[in-house]
C-alpha cells in the first residue's frame, strides 16, 4: 500500500473502486503506475457481510437521495432511489449476481444492424468484436467465469430445475447454469461457492468476484496503489491548457481535499459518472466538463427488465443456493419478427422474503399480494434482461436546487420506455410466464423493474467526436488525460449483464493509458 | 426504512414481568396457533409489546390496520406487533406520532363511531377510504418492511434466514427438490468433488 502526497501530479487518479475502476487500478499498478483510488465509501469485507437484505442494503448501498422524472414505473415506485447500486469500496461487484456474458458480434453495431428506430439513439460502437475477443478473455480468466477457461459450470440449484423443466418443456434449447463469475470450485485463492444464497449481500466466502477481494489486494501487494474509501469527489479540475489537473474531494472527516493528478479516471457508475462531468463545468467547459457534443448525461440506459414468479404445489426453496445461476439465451437474438428489435436473457432470480415483500408490487397491499407472498415456499423466480433503446431525452442531469451535505447538486434521472422497450417486456413476460406453467405453475406474477442495477450510457463511445464523449478507449474527446472507465461509455446495451464487458474495457483501456503514459503523450 | 435487524426473539416476546416496569402503553396477546412455527420459537404462549410513544389503544388500532393492509389469516398478532413496533419507534418524532393519532381518529371518523369496534368488513371500507391519504402510505410503507423482515414471519413462510453461519446450503438442500427430473449433467454439473 502506497501514501503519494496530494501534491503529486504523477499519479493517476481513478474514482471509484467498482467492476471498472477497482479493475482499472489494479491493471495500472501491475504495469507499474502509481494510482490513488478515490472512493465514496467504506472498506466492509467477507467477514463484515450480513446475510440479512435490508441489513446488507443500509450496509453496502448507495442510498444517497437522487431524484425521478419520467413515465417509467420506477419513479413512482421508488421516487428516490432510481437505481440499486453500491456506495463501498468494490462498488457495486458486492452485490452483483456474477453473471457474465460476452456481448453478441452484432450488438457492437446496434444502428447498422437494426437500423434507424424512431426515437432511438442508436449508434455503433467504434469498436468491434474481434478487437474485444482477446481482452474478453483476459476478464474471463480474471473473474474466474464458469463455462470458460475449462472451469466446469455450477451445479443446478432448486430455482434453477423449475426453470429448466419449465423452458425444456416449452422447446428452448440453451438452458443451462450461466457463466457465472463464481467459482465452481476455488481458483485463484477464492473459496468454492458454499450455495449460501446471499449473492446479492456480498458473499461472505469469497466464491463470487469482487474487486473489494479479488483486484484491490492485488493491486495493494504492487505497493503502487493508494487507497482512500471514504473519500466522495466532488469536482474535477483543469488547468488552462485544458488537461486535467486534479480533483477536489471531501476525505472522511467531511473536510476538502484537493489530490494532484496526471490523468484522471471516471468509474462512478453512469448517473454518478454523468453527475460529477456535468458538475466539473467551468469557464472553458460551460455545459459540464468533456461535454462540447452535449451527450454528457444522456441516453441513460438501464436494460429492458422485469422478472416473473411462479407458485407451485409442492415447495421450490428458491432462496437456497445461488441468486442467478441459470440461464436461458434463446431469445437473445435479434428477431424481428418477435415484433421488437434486440434480444433479452432468461436468468434465475431469487429474493430473500423481505425483498420479496418490498419488490413484488410496489405499493400493492391485500389479498392478491398477500395470497402470493403465502406462496413464497413454493414460488421460483426469474428475471427478464434485454437491450433497451438508447434515447437523447433519458438522461441524467443536475438538481436545479437540490443539493447533497457537500454542496454538491444531486441527481436527477429521467427515464420513458421506448415503445420497443415495452413490446420487448410483453414477450419476454409471455414467454417467462409459459416457462413455469410448462414447469406446473398454478399461479404466475409479473414484477414490474427494480430500481435499476444495470446503469449505462451517460458518457458513450463513438466513432464522432460530435456523436458521443469518449473514443474507443474511454478517453474524452474533449480532454485528453481524462477518462471514462465504468458503463458510461457503451453506445448501446447488449442484451446481456454488462459487468463482463466492463472489465473488459477496462483492462483495454489499462493496456492504453500505460502505452500512453511510456510515449510521454498524456 | 433500512433498520439492522435486532437479536433473535428476546426482543419480539418481552416477558410480562417487564413490560410492567415501564412505558406508556402495551399491549398484550397471545398465541393463536399453538402448534405453528412460530410457537415453536417462543417461550411462552403470552406475548407483550410495550409502547414509549403511542398509547395502547392506538397501538392496537395499528395493528388491526396492518392486519387489513397485509391479510395472512393465519399469522399471528405477535408478527404484526413487528408493524407497531416500528412505527412507535418513528413517533418518537412528534410528527409521526401526530400523523398516527390523527390517522387513527380519521379511521373512526370514516367507519362512523369507533373503527376497531366494527365488523371486518366496516372496517375494511374505512382502510379503503383512506388510500391515497399520508397516514396510510406511512402505515403501508413501515407495514410492508417490519412485517416481512423479522424472525418470526422468517419462521411463518417457512424462509431460512442467514445461512453462512450453517455453512450454506451446499450439503443442506440447495438442490434437493424431487418432485422435478434432474436436468442432464451439462445443464448442471454435479457438484465438484474438490468443493468448497
Ligand atoms: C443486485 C445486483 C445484481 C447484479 N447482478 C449483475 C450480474 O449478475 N451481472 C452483471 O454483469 N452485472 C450485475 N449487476 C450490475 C453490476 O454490479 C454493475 O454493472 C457494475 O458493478 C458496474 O460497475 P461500475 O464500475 O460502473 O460501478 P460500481 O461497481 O457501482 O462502482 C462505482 C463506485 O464508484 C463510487 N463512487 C461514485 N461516485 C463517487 C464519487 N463522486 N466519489 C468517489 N467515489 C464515487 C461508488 O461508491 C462505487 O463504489 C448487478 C447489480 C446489482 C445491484
Ligand atoms: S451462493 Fe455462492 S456465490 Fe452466492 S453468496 Fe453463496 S457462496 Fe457466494
Amino acid at each position: 500500500m502506497a501514501t503519494y502526497e496530494t501534491s503529486d501530479e504523477s499519479v493517476v487518479v481513478v474514482i471509484g473502486s467498482g467492476a471498472g475502476g477497482g479493475t482499472l487500478a489494479n491493471e495500472l499498478c501491475q504495469k507499474g503506475a502509481p494510482v490513488v483510488l478515490l472512493e465514496a465509501g467504506k472498506r466492509q469485507s467477507t467477514a463484515t457481510y450480513v446475510n440479512d437484505e435490508w441489513a446488507s442494503f443500509g450496509q453496502l448501498a448507495w442510498t444517497d437521495k437522487r431524484t425521478t422524472s419520467g413515465t417509467w414505473r420506477v419513479a413512482r415506485d421508488f421516487p428516490n432511489l432510481p437505481a440499486w447500486t453500491c456506495k463501498t469500496v468494490g462498488g457495486t461487484t458486492t452485490h452483483w449476481a456474477g453473471a457474465s456474458l460476452r456481448f453478441q458480434r452484432n450488438e457492437f453495431r446496434a444502428l447498422t444492424t437494426y437500423g434507424r428506430i424512431e426515437g432511438a439513439n442508436l449508434l455503433d460502437w467504434p469498436l468491434n468484436y474481434e478487437e474485444l475477443a482477446p481482452y474478453y478473455d483476459k476478464a474471463e480468466d480474471k473473474l474466474g467465469v464458469t463455462r470458460t477457461h475449462d472451469i466446469a459450470g455450477l451445479p443446478g440449484n432448486n430455482n434453477f430445475k423449475v426453470f429448466y423443466s419449465g423452458a425444456k418443456k416449452l422447446g428452448y434449447r440453451n438452458v443451462h447454469t450461466g457463466r457465472m463469475a463464481i467459482n465452481s470450485k476455488p481458483r485463484k485463492g477464492r473459496l468454492g461457492c458454499m450455495q449460501i444464497g446471499f449473492c446479492f449481500q456480498g458473499c461472505k466466502s469469497g466464491a463470487k468476484w469482487s474487486t473489494l477481494y479479488a483486484d484491490i489486494p492485488e493491486a495493494e501487494a504492487t505497493g503502487r496503489l493508494d487507497l482512500r474509501p471514504e473519500s466522495f469527489v466532488t469536482r474535477i479540475e483543469h488547468d488552462d491548457a485544458g488537461k486535467v489537473s486534479g480533483v477536489v474531494y471531501f476525505d472522511k472527516d467531511g473536510k476538502e481535499q484537493r489530490q494532484k493528478a496526471r490523468v484522471v479516471c471516471v468509474a462512478c457508475n453512469s448517473i454518478e459518472t454523468a453527475r460529477l462531468l456535468l458538475n466539473s463545468q467551468s469557464p472553458q467547459h460551460p455545459n459540464g466538463l468533456a461535454n462540447s457534443s452535449g451527450q454528457v448525461g444522456r441516453n441513460y440506459q438501464r436494460h429492458m427488465t422485469g422478472s416473473v414468479y411462479g407458485i407451485f404445489d409442492k415447495p421450490v426453496h428458491m432462496w437456497r443456493g445461488t441468486t442467478m445461476a441459470g440461464i436461458v439465451t434463446d431469445e437473445s437474438g435479434n428477431n424481428p419478427k418477435r415484433g421488437f428489435t434486440g434480444g433479452y436473457e432468461m436468468e434465475t432470480l431469487s429474493l430473500g422474503l423481505p425483498f420479496m415483500a418490498a419488490f413484488l408490487n410496489p405499493g400493492a397491499w391485500g389479498r392478491e399480494f398477500t395470497s402470493a407472498m403465502d406462496g413464497y415456499a413454493n414460488m421460483a423466480g426469474m428475471w427478464l434482461v434485454g437491450e433497451d433503446m438508447p434515447q437523447e431525452t433519458n438522461r441524467v442531469t443536475l438538481h436545479p436546487t437540490e443539493k447533497d451535505r457537500f454542496g454538491m447538486p444531486i441527481p436527477n434521472v429521467h427515464f420513458d420506455d421506448h415503445p420497443n422497450d415495452v413490446a420487448m417486456r410483453a414477450h419476454a413476460y409471455r414467454q417467462g410466464k409459459a416457462i413455469y406453467e410448462a414447469a406446473g405453475a398454478k399461479r404466475t406474477i409479473l414484477t414490474p423493474p427494480y430500481p435499476s442495477t444495470h446503469n449505462l450510457g451517460t458518457a458513450r463511445m463513438a466513432a464522432k467526436a460530435r456523436d458521443g464523449v469518449c473514443n474507443k478507449w474511454g478517453q474524452t474527446f474533449d480532454v485528453a488525460n481524462l477518462f471514462v472507465s465504468d458503463g458510461s461509455v457503451f453506445a448501446t446495451g447488449g442484451s446481456e449483464n454488462p459487468t463482463l464487458t466492463i472489465v473488459t474495457l477496462a483492462i483495454r483501456q489499462a493496456d492504453y493509458i500505460t502505452d500512453q503514459l511510456s510515449k510521454q503523450t498524456l | 426504512m433500512l433498520r439492522p435487524k435486532e437479536g433473535f426473539m428476546q426482543p419480539t416476546l418481552p416477558s410480562r414481568r417487564e413490560f410492567l416496569k415501564q412505558g406508556s402503553g402495551v399491549i398484550i396477546g397471545a398465541l393463536v396457533f399453538s402448534s405453528g412455527p412460530i410457537a415453536l420459537l417462543a417461550p411462552s404462549k403470552v406475548w407483550a409489546l410495550e409502547l414509549g410513544a403511542l398509547d395502547e389503544a392506538t397501538g392496537k388500532a395499528l395493528l388491526k390496520f396492518a392486519r387489513h393492509l397485509y391479510p395472512h389469516d393465519t399469522m399471528e398478532d405477535a408478527v404484526y406487533a413487528m408493524v407497531v413496533k416500528a412505527l412507535d419507534k418513528d413517533a418518537a418524532d412528534g410528527s409521526v406520532k401526530k400523523l398516527l393519532v390523527e390517522g387513527v381518529a380519521s379511521l373512526d371518523r370514516a367507519a362512523g363511531g369507533d373503527w376497531i369496534a366494527k365488523s371486518p368488513d366496516r372496517q375494511l371500507v374505512a382502510v379503503k377510504a383512506l388510500e391515497g391519504t399520508p397516514f396510510f402510505a406511512k402505515v403501508r410503507g413501515t407495514c410492508v418492511v417490519a412485517l416481512y423482515d423479522n424472525p418470526l414471519a422468517y419462521a411463518h413462510f417457512g424462509y431460512e434466514g442467514s445461512s453462512w453461519d450453517k455453512g450454506g446450503y451446499l450439503h443442506r438442500g440447495f438442490n434437493d427438490l424431487n418432485w422435478l427430473p434432474d436436468p442432464p449433467t451439462d445443464a448442471s454439473p454435479r457438484l465438484s468433488r474438490a468443493g468448497a
